[in-house]
């Protein structure tokens, strides 16, 4: 009998006697449940860094050997490309960085940074991409890709309803997935590592059988089709990790081969999938587990264990995705958003910080300070304090974790949920999302007030709507043509998402990803807004103070003359925060009220990624005053120079947004100088773990702290378009960094750093 | 920015006559009417004139604060970084109550961070009892207070209002009696008083000294500051604060002169130089 045709449920424990030697039973060894393996055998950590080693000699070679090359991909925009593979989990041979000294092993392709192509989400974005940076389109795929084989991006231009269309041309709905990878779907990695393949393609075959007792219905052929590219994923997952020397059909025996179990998973994922982000999961509790075991059975030590982490988050760091210049401009900085989630209490209370979650912030020590990973805490104010000590003594230095509220994730998601990209939060395993970008809420209310033409072309994007007429606006008639735009677009946004995501299942499928999660997962719509400030701060110009529109020989409604003062978002007054909070509960009931694909449970962020600038170009003059193609604030921020009360104020405007009515995130960025801290190292790391306290209990979702040092200063200085909302403070007044003379911002620089410790 | 918003009640009545249907004449009235109520208000320290709040942290006390600031100063400083808060006319008249509503709200998030309330302006003893209404009613909430002063009118503050208070920022804005009056238009004396008055009582001090090259840097003026300081028993700290130009857009927008446009931060060394006088009366320095 091989191990393969065996439930999982019938396998004698025997047969993972060494495996798991040494952890305590519970019902993850009956089925498959990560996070009841973590809870039995977690060893929270309440002490503090002092324990961290520094890196060795080998980690820093591999790490410059591989950095070394990141400044000609730099200039090129990539370091190589792999032109003529589509990439499968086994389309390239075994590549390494320097394959004598690496620990961890694995690539997306045959040699580090060399992208691939990936054209079953959609030929176009494949072809454009070579053609940018140089690499002849091969007539042999792009004939495959446009007679032979239908891609996402086809299917969904084909059942595209036209409202869709124009909603989506005029920059209305925008990001949307339907010429790339949705990404957003995090595949329980931990899973490859702890039970071995073999056991999970078991675990499949159980699930197929209950599938083969129903009657064969769309759904649960659909179900059957999608079980059986499961297994073969994971027997292709096998193979592959073959192909570098390694037997991954059984468990991982020690930390070494856990992490590089975990990583092949991850790995197989990103070759196979190139989604808007490819999230990691939340690893380090259960890495903690079998590293542990390791040092109390003396088979490592520190400097060994801290190595594990280092390597593994070398390769993190470097994975790459070959994408347009136009997907660029949404999304700056070649994102992946390999998302890793540290940190959090547990339901029982206890915390479910281990010395592990240590171990991958000290990466941004060992390794110096990345984007990627994207690492994001999990705060609450009951972590221990040693954590919250060190993560705010990072953030300081690096200004590299992002912060999600802990309490309100588990809440909602329960202690084993980790969140993709920036603030998705999901139950790893058991749930995924459909991927919704968003729509633009600002350019909406000018829509509703010019009667559903756009404001910059005069074309009419929503039908049979009538502009509202007169001088002065009145904020009742504006307020009642918002909802009724908003109306339409909701529906006509999920109409859009259901047809992507139909589409992406049928022909770009995360068989992988998918096979790394329970049978049944619960979906969740992820719509999103952007805008919201400029909204926000809109409506209320025009009821507290005299909005009267200007109107072009079109008739068309394309400046607004402002007069008398208004209260913002942004300043912890309710008067304008109070049109924050409906505009996001009346938009997510309107999403509700319209049926998803799959049944998917409806949510929405107020998030922009870095599209807040894009948003702001495709959007004319506001009500607020803002000028036509002005950037927006990014996610829930409110517009940057408006909040004038500090910034614990202005994340407490943003903390009163419900999550109830935003359960895929609500993001907030915020900058502050270290010396806006305190006068000391110590200083500042206890007013940081306060503030973050602060917001948190008040209900703060997300909080992106920004730390600068004199170095961004003096880089702000000499591309102060990089850094539009720079807020520097001294006693009793704030200053926006840019708007000062380059003598003020000289005084600043010196003021700032002088003294620090 | 004019656009971020101060607290806004209490409005005056009738303020922009475009909203009331009487007649002007009546309007008038009404508006006299109200002005008269918001006087006695204030007389009673239910109501004062407030030019603006911000949460801070790591300035103006410890922890994450709620700085209040109110209008109204007699001191005309060369360097003042706020002229804005100079005259009563420009504050917002504000409700007692609106201000303790705000402060309960931030109970938790002073609490988290080890802050509270800081009073600063103007001139915060220019309305001495809206500052002791406030701080009372901190007492009441348990909320740590630190009232942010020149000194200067330290005889408006009553024994009851400096037993609500946990903590003076206490400017000394020059040591020489001629250099205090070219600095700031007004005598040294009563802000001397005042330090010997809070160290007799054992309130808490951090003395603040703005550092302005020129003007308050001369070696016998930082000396004779540290002489003061040091004599008073009740003292945690010495901040030396750079000066510097953030302020000197207002000045320009409120049409004032202002002196110190050619003047330069203090470098490294001088502001050393200074912080070391402090130092060397075994002071804690910042």
């Amino acid at each position: 009998m091989t191990i393969s045709d065996t439930p999982l449920g019938s396998l004698p424990l025997g047969a993972s006697d060494s495996a798991w030697r040494g952890f305590a039973a519970g019902a993850w060894t009956e089925r498959i449940d990560l996070r009841d393996f973590i809870q039995h055998n977690v060893t929270p950590y309440s002490g503090d860094a002092s324990f961290l080693s520094r890196p060795t000699a080998r980690t820093t070679e591999v790490w410059e050997s591989v950095s070394a090359l990141f400044p000609a991909e730099r200039e090129r925009g990539v370091y190589d490309v792999d032109a003529t593979t589509p990439s499968t989990i086994t389309a390239h041979a075994p590549g390494y960085i320097d394959r004598s000294r690496e620990i961890i092993v694995g690539l997306q392709t045959d040699a580090p940074l060399k992208r691939a192509i990936m054209p079953f989400g959609g030929w176009r974005m494949v072809a454009g991409a070579l053609e940018t940076y140089g690499y002849p389109v091969p007539a042999d795929l792009e004939t495959v890709f446009t007679r032979y084989r239908k891609t996402h991006n086809d299917g969904v231009f084909d059942v595209y309803p036209s409202s869709v269309k124009r909603a989506r041309h005029s920059h209305l709905i925008t990001g949307l997935p339907d010429a790339y990878g949705r990404g957003r779907i995090i595949g329980d990695y931990r899973r490859v590592a702890l039970y071995g393949v073999d056991r999970l393609i078991a675990a499949k075959k159980e699930e197929r059988a209950e599938l083969d007792g129903m009657p064969s219905t769309e759904d649960v052929v659909r179900d059957r089709e999608e079980n059986a590219e499961q297994i073969r994923a994971l027997q292709e997952l096998v193979e592959m990790a073959r192909s570098y020397g390694f037997d991954i059909s059984r468990p991982a025996e020690n930390a070494r081969e856990a992490v590089q179990w975990l990583y092949f998973a991850y790995l197989g994922a990103v070759k196979e999938q190139n989604g808007a982000a490819m999230s990691f999961g939340r690893n380090t509790a259960f890495l903690d587990v079998f590293i542990e075991r390791d040092l109390a059975d003396g088979f490592i030590d520190e400097r060994e264990a801290q190595e594990l982490v280092d390597d593994l988050v070398i390769k993190l760091r470097i994975v790459r995705f070959l994408r347009t210049p136009e997907y660029d401009a949404l999304f700056s900085g070649d994102p992946t958003w390999v998302t890793e989630t540290i940190g959090g209490v547990g339901e029982d209370g206890r915390p479910l910080v281990t010395k592990t979650a240590f171990r991958f912030l000290q990466t941004l020590y060992n390794l110096g300070p990345a984007p990627e990973p994207n690492l994001t805490v999990l705060w609450s104010p009951d972590l221990p304090a040693g954590f919250k000590r060190f993560c705010a003594q990072v953030s300081i230095d690096t200004s590299a974790i992002q912060y999600e509220s802990d309490s309100l994730i588990r809440d909602a998601w329960g202690d084993d949920a980790a969140i993709a990209c920036c603030v998705s939060p999901m139950r790893v395993g058991k749930q995924m999302q459909f991927f919704g970008a968003r729509v633009n809420v600002a350019k909406a209310l000018l829509y509703a007030i010019n009667g559903g033409r756009d404001e910059v072309t005069g074309e009419r994007v929503v039908l049979d709507r009538e502009p509202i007429a007169g001088d002065v606006l009145d904020y009742d008639t504006v307020w009642a043509a918002y909802l009724d735009l908003l109306e339409w677009l909701a529906g006509t946004y999920i109409d859009a998402l259901n047809c992507i995501h139909y589409m992406h299942d049928k022909y770009a499928y995360e068989r992988l990803e998918m096979a790394l999660h329970d049978r049944e997962v619960l979906r969740t719509m992820a719509c999103g807004i952007a805008g919201l400030s400029v909204a926000v701060d809109s409506l209320s110009a025009i009821r507290h103070a005299r909005v009267t529109p200007v109107r072009d020989a079109r008739g068309l409604v394309v400046d607004y003359v402002v007069d008398g003062e208004y209260p913002t978002y942004g300043n912890d007054d309710d008067r304008a925060d109070a049109i924050a909070v409906e505009i996001v509960e009346r938009f997510m009931a309107m999403l509700r009220k319209h049926p998803t694909y799959r049944g998917a449970v409806h949510t929405q962020s107020v998030l922009t990624i870095t599209s807040n600038v894009v948003y702001g170009k495709n959007t004319g003059n506001t009500p607020d005053g803002r000028r036509a193609g002005a950037p927006f604030a990014p996610g829930a921020n409110p517009m940057n120079g408006r909040d004038s009360h500090g910034m614990l104020a202005s994340a407490l405007s943003v903390a009163k947004l419900p999550y109830d009515a935003a359960q895929d995130g609500i993001s907030l960025t915020t900058t502050v100088v270290p010396t806006g801290l305190g006068h000391t190292a110590a200083e500042r790391a206890d007013n940081l773990v306060g503030l973050l306290d602060a917001y948190i209990e008040a209900g703060g979702y997300h909080l992106n702290v920004n730390v600068l040092t004199r170095e961004t200063l003096e880089d702000a200085m000499e591309h102060p378009e990089k850094y539009p909302q720079l807020t520097i403070r001294v006693s009793g007044y704030a200053v926006n960094f840019g708007r000062l003379t380059r003598e003020q911002q000289r005084d600043v620089i010196s003021r700032t750093f002088h003294g620090s410790v | 920015m004019t656009m971020g918003t101060v607290p806004a009640t209490g409005e005056p009545l009738g303020a922009d006559g475009g909203h009331l249907a009487v007649p002007a004449d009546e309007a008038g009235r009404l508006l006299e009417a109200g002005r008269s109520l918001e006087l006695a208000a204030r007389r009673a320290g239910n109501a004062g004139v407030v030019h603006s709040w911000e949460l801070v942290t790591a300035v103006d006390g410890p922890g994450t604060r709620m700085t209040l600031f109110l209008s109204g100063c007699p001191l005309r400083c060369q360097y003042c970084q706020n002229p804005d808060t100079w005259h009563m006319r420009d504050g917002e008249h504000t409700a007692l109550e609106t201000i303790v509503d705000r402060l309960e709200r931030y109970r938790g998030v002073f609490a988290a961070t080890g802050g509270g309330l800081t009073i600063s302006g103007g001139e915060p003893l220019m309305q001495s009892a809206f500052v002791a209404a406030i701080f009372a009613a901190c007492r009441r909430l348990g909320i740590h207070t630190a009232l942010d002063t020149s000194g200067n009118l330290g005889a408006r503050a009553s024994d009851a209002l400096l037993d609500d208070t946990d903590l003076v920022l206490l400017d000394v804005k020059s040591g020489i009696p001629e250099t205090y009056q070219e600095v700031t238009a007004r005598e040294l004396a009563p802000t001397v008083a005042f330090g010997d008055r809070l160290s007799a009582r054992g309130n808490h001090m951090w003395i603040r000294f703005v550092l302005v090259p020129g003007l308050t840097d001369a070696y016998d003026n930082v000396e004779a500051v540290a002489d003061i300081v040091s004599r008073w028993s009740t003292v945690d700290r010495v901040e030396v604060l750079p000066f510097h130009q953030m302020g000197a857009s207002k000045w320009e927008r409120l049409g004032v002169p202002y002196t110190l446009a050619e003047t330069r931060a203090p470098d490294d060394r001088l502001l050393e130089r200074v912080r070391a006088q402090f130092r060397s009366r075994g002071l804690t320095v910042w």
